[in-house]
């Protein structure tokens, strides 16, 4: 690999109680693609954001380029060629791509906005990106992947020479990722050097030449090329040997719980579903993003009730016109978005976890008993090893991990019949997400069904006792666990033939 | 929330010494009653209003609520001649009804509540206008005995003021909406609703009947607001009463800490904030008689700088801790 462009050293961070840094040093090469990986809370976004100038470091060096360099704000690092695309995009909905790719930058003539240059030089980026996406094209109704690439085109406009991806494929589908990647490898040859961070850890065996991983703000080790494989990566980043990571043992299942008949959508009218729930039985729903797999979910738990459909819950007739109907009758949702559909924020652990069952604790219904309501808040904080400082802490400052577990925990005290999980890992670090599997597998044998969505595929592998596969709003088939594999569910899910 | 409610605590102080220093009207007996009573009948309105406010929504026909049954009052007593009962009992129904109406056509029909009160504000005034037929109203000499729940005084023993009966009622209200927001269910449900309402709906709440409730609430706080404001004054011109008492009441709540994104009130706050505006008012009358025709600039100045130092103190604690 050729000359260093990026070296730290020593890089220290405290915030208020918390050591996020305590001395990390990586370096990146011109044209590598680097993976750091580690658990949430092991400093890596910290890293990052000192990196990109959002925050800057308490002590520490960083070499830019061979020079010693300081950046006070994102804008001064972006001007030195180190962009940041955020794992959440920051894309202007209602305005075109080009316009996008040149927000705050657009290029001018006597003061007055040149738009057929800005388009034009979106497009020269765009198509070196390529894919054919014209410039005019309105962002809102793009599927995830191609905001991600106009969010790549817009720090390439800035002549960024280091890309720092936060969880890029978060919301990508198989085939988009590979679209992805093969892009990362373009610019790779363009000399342009790619800071990786993905929880996901077969797309790192693919895209990354080196792996860092840091451990509770330390560098816990490093993986050059050949050395790249899960376990590795997985014993660096836990610092413990995880035999088996999925261990998902099927139980026989019992009595059908849920019966769906010509399910329609609002998001697809005309295509009816079908399926059956078992007590007991973990069925993964899998699909390409806008499949319409999170729809049949919404409209199970009654966020967006059904345009039509025939369910049954326990034999009896099921149609839930809000979510207070399904959580009523047993149906519970942990929704894709944890911090804006399934967290209060703002509220506390404590407050969070109980306020679906506040009514069933309080004396009369309504007033509350604050002693049922503190033991709990303390039993979920137990059974889910949610690792909080004390139960008033307020959700916001968990990682992604605990709060995901608030979201689940919070239903265990109202005795769910059928969980729906939807991306229930997404964005969590190794060591909660086998935390969650086992607490899945707990569930279930206590003859509760689990239906969930999830993009990730060797997770749908490792979980499902079935897999229902979605492909533009229909189901696409239906997969047991014997002729379960990546390859049938991506046939199915793309309908066939395996195009972008 | 008890930092805050001690900045604007320390505030309210200050202020209140500053105008004893500067008056010497401001602590006799007779303008620290006329204080109270005030604070007493602007603070009902100020909590209900502060329910509202919890949910993200604003009402802006309070200053309408208080015209329809300041002035309905006298209105159906005096000129159409229905009894005391009977008047009180509808007008209260009344003023429930259109809180309902406002809180179904912003849950049912997605509308702005900034829109759906705002048409309030204009057509409950004009309708009680045409009523009237735009004539002042009073009750005259009659109906004192009804009159005694807005102009009525406790004695208090050997002290020199008595208690108005407009704060023992606020007292009344302050306390079942202390208890509702902090020993109910519904209390914690408006909280998360306030802060979060999708994450609320998904956690099985109904936040529509919720925030239905609390805009009946405020309706209906006004309207009985608007009941002591008009049995107090004996006279009520339907073109002006009650004009722009929503903003006090909404500047009141937003004072003591309720911020109009949704999730935060503390009803202490919102009675300190009251208390706040109404000894400011005062202020401005004893010790600037020249300037009472800038009250409404002076107030504005004081909510800006109320609620800028609120940020202020906001980030100085978020960068302590």
């Amino acid at each position: 690999m050729s000359a260093t462009v990026l070296a730290v050293e020593g890089i220290v961070k405290g915030f208020p109680g918390v050591q996020a840094l305590k001395g990390v040093s990586l370096t990146v090469a011109r044209g590598e693609v680097l993976a750091v990986l580690g658990e949430n809370g092991a400093g890596k976004s910290t890293l990052m954001k000192i990196l990109a100038g959002l925050q800057q470091a308490d002590a520490g060096k960083m070499m830019w380029q061979g020079r010693e360099v300081h950046f006070s704000s994102a804008s001064q690092a972006l001007k030195a060629g180190i962009a940041l695309i955020h794992q959440e995009l920051n894309l202007s909905e209602n305005l075109p791509a080009g316009a996008n790719v040149f927000l705050g930058r657009e290029p001018q003539r006597w003061g007055v906005l040149d738009r057929r240059q800005m388009n034009a030089q979106a497009q020269q980026l765009l198509d070196r990106l390529g894919f054919g996406l014209p410039a005019e094209t309105a962002v809102d109704g793009l599927s995830p992947g191609k905001k991600q690439l106009i969010e790549i085109a817009k720090a390439l406009a800035t002549d960024a020479q280091l890309l720092i991806m936060d969880e890029p494929t978060a919301s990508l589908s198989e085939a988009e990722t590979q679209k992805l990647f093969e892009v990362i490898r373009g610019l790779q040859r363009e000399g342009v050097s790619v800071i990786y961070i993905s929880h996901r850890l077969p797309e790192i065996e693919r895209i990354a030449d080196r792996v860092t991983v840091l451990r509770d703000g330390e560098n816990a080790g490093e993986l050059a090329r050949g050395e790249i494989h899960h376990d590795a990566m997985v014993r660096l980043m836990v610092g413990r040997e995880l035999s088996d990571f999925y261990q998902h043992q099927s139980i026989e299942p019992g009595p059908e719980i849920m019966s769906v008949r010509g399910l329609r959508t609002r998001a697809y009218p005309r295509h009816e579903v079908s399926f059956t729930l078992r007590a007991g039985e973990v069925v993964g729903l899998a699909g390409l993003v806008g499949a319409g797999r999170t729809e049949i979910l919404e409209a199970l738990a009654g966020l967006t009730p059904a345009v039509a459909a025939e369910i049954t819950l326990d034999s009896q007739a099921y149609a839930p016109q809000a979510p207070y109907d399904a959580v009523e009758r047993g149906v519970m949702l942990v929704p894709e978005d944890r911090k804006q559909q399934g967290l209060v924020l703002d509220a506390s652990v404590a407050d969070n976890l109980t306020l679906p069952s506040l009514t069933r604790m309080a004396r009369f219904g309504f007033w509350r008993d604050f002693s049922r309501e503190k033991a709990c808040a303390d039993e979920q904080i137990a059974a889910m090893q949610i690792k909080v400082s004390h139960a008033g802490q307020s959700a916001r400052q968990l990682s992604g991990g605990n709060q995901q577990k608030i979201v689940i925990g919070k239903w265990l005290a109202l005795g769910p019949k059928v969980l729906l999980l939807d991306e229930p890992t997404r964005g969590i670090d190794v060591g909660a997400k086998s935390e969650i599997y086992q607490w899945m597998e707990t569930l279930v044998q206590q003859g509760i069904a689990v239906l969930f969505v999830s993009s990730d595929l060797e997770e749908v592998l490792g979980l499902a006792d079935r897999v229902l596969v979605m492909h533009e709003g229909r189901l696409a088939g239906e997969l047991s666990r014997e002729n379960m594999s990546q390859e049938a569910i991506m046939r199915l899910a793309t309908g066939g033939e395996g195009s972008f | 929330m008890m930092k805050k409610t001690l900045g604007i605590f320390v505030v309210f102080v200050l202020i209140c010494l500053l105008t004893a220093a500067l008056s010497d009207v401001f602590l006799r007996p007779q303008n620290v009653e006329n204080l109270i009573m005030r604070i007493g009948l602007y603070g009902i309105m100020a909590i209900g209003v502060s329910f509202v406010i919890m949910t993200g929504g604003i009402d802006l026909s309070l200053g309408s609520m208080v015209c329809l049954t300041g002035c309905g009052l006298p209105w159906l007593l005096v000129k159409v001649g229905w009894s005391p009962p009977w008047a009180l009992l509808v007008l209260l129904l009344v003023v429930l009804g259109l809180g309902w109406t406002h809180g179904w056509m912003i849950t049912r029909w997605h509308l702005q509540p900034f829109i759906v009160t705002l048409c309030g504000l204009l057509i409950y005034r004009g309708v009680m206008r045409g009523l009237a037929a735009d004539q002042s109203l009073g009750f005259g000499t009659a109906y004192d005995g009804l009159r005694w729940i807005a102009t009525g005084k406790i004695p208090l023993g050997s002290l020199p003021i008595a208690l108005p009966m407009p704060f023992v009622w606020l007292v009344i209200v302050a306390l079942l909406a202390f208890g509702f927001l902090r020993y109910t269910v519904w209390g914690q449900h408006l909280l998360a609703l306030g802060y979060n309402e999708e994450a609320a709906k998904n956690s099985g709440i109904r936040t529509n009947r919720l925030i239905v409730a609390s805009y009946m609430i405020c309706a209906f706080l006004a309207g009985f607001a608007g009941l002591l404001f008009s049995m107090d004054v004996n006279s009520a011109q339907p073109s002006d009463f009650g004009n722009f008492y929503e903003l006090y009441a909404i500047a009141a709540a937003v004072l003591g800490g309720c911020s109009l994104r949704g999730g935060q009130g503390a009803v202490l706050g919102v009675l300190i904030g009251t208390a706040l505006m109404q000894v400011l008012r005062n202020m401005i009358v004893l010790v600037f008689p020249a300037q009472q025709n800038m009250e409404f600039a002076i107030i504005g100045f004081v909510i800006l700088l109320g609620v800028l130092g609120d940020e202020w103190f906001k980030r100085y604690f978020a960068k302590r801790s």
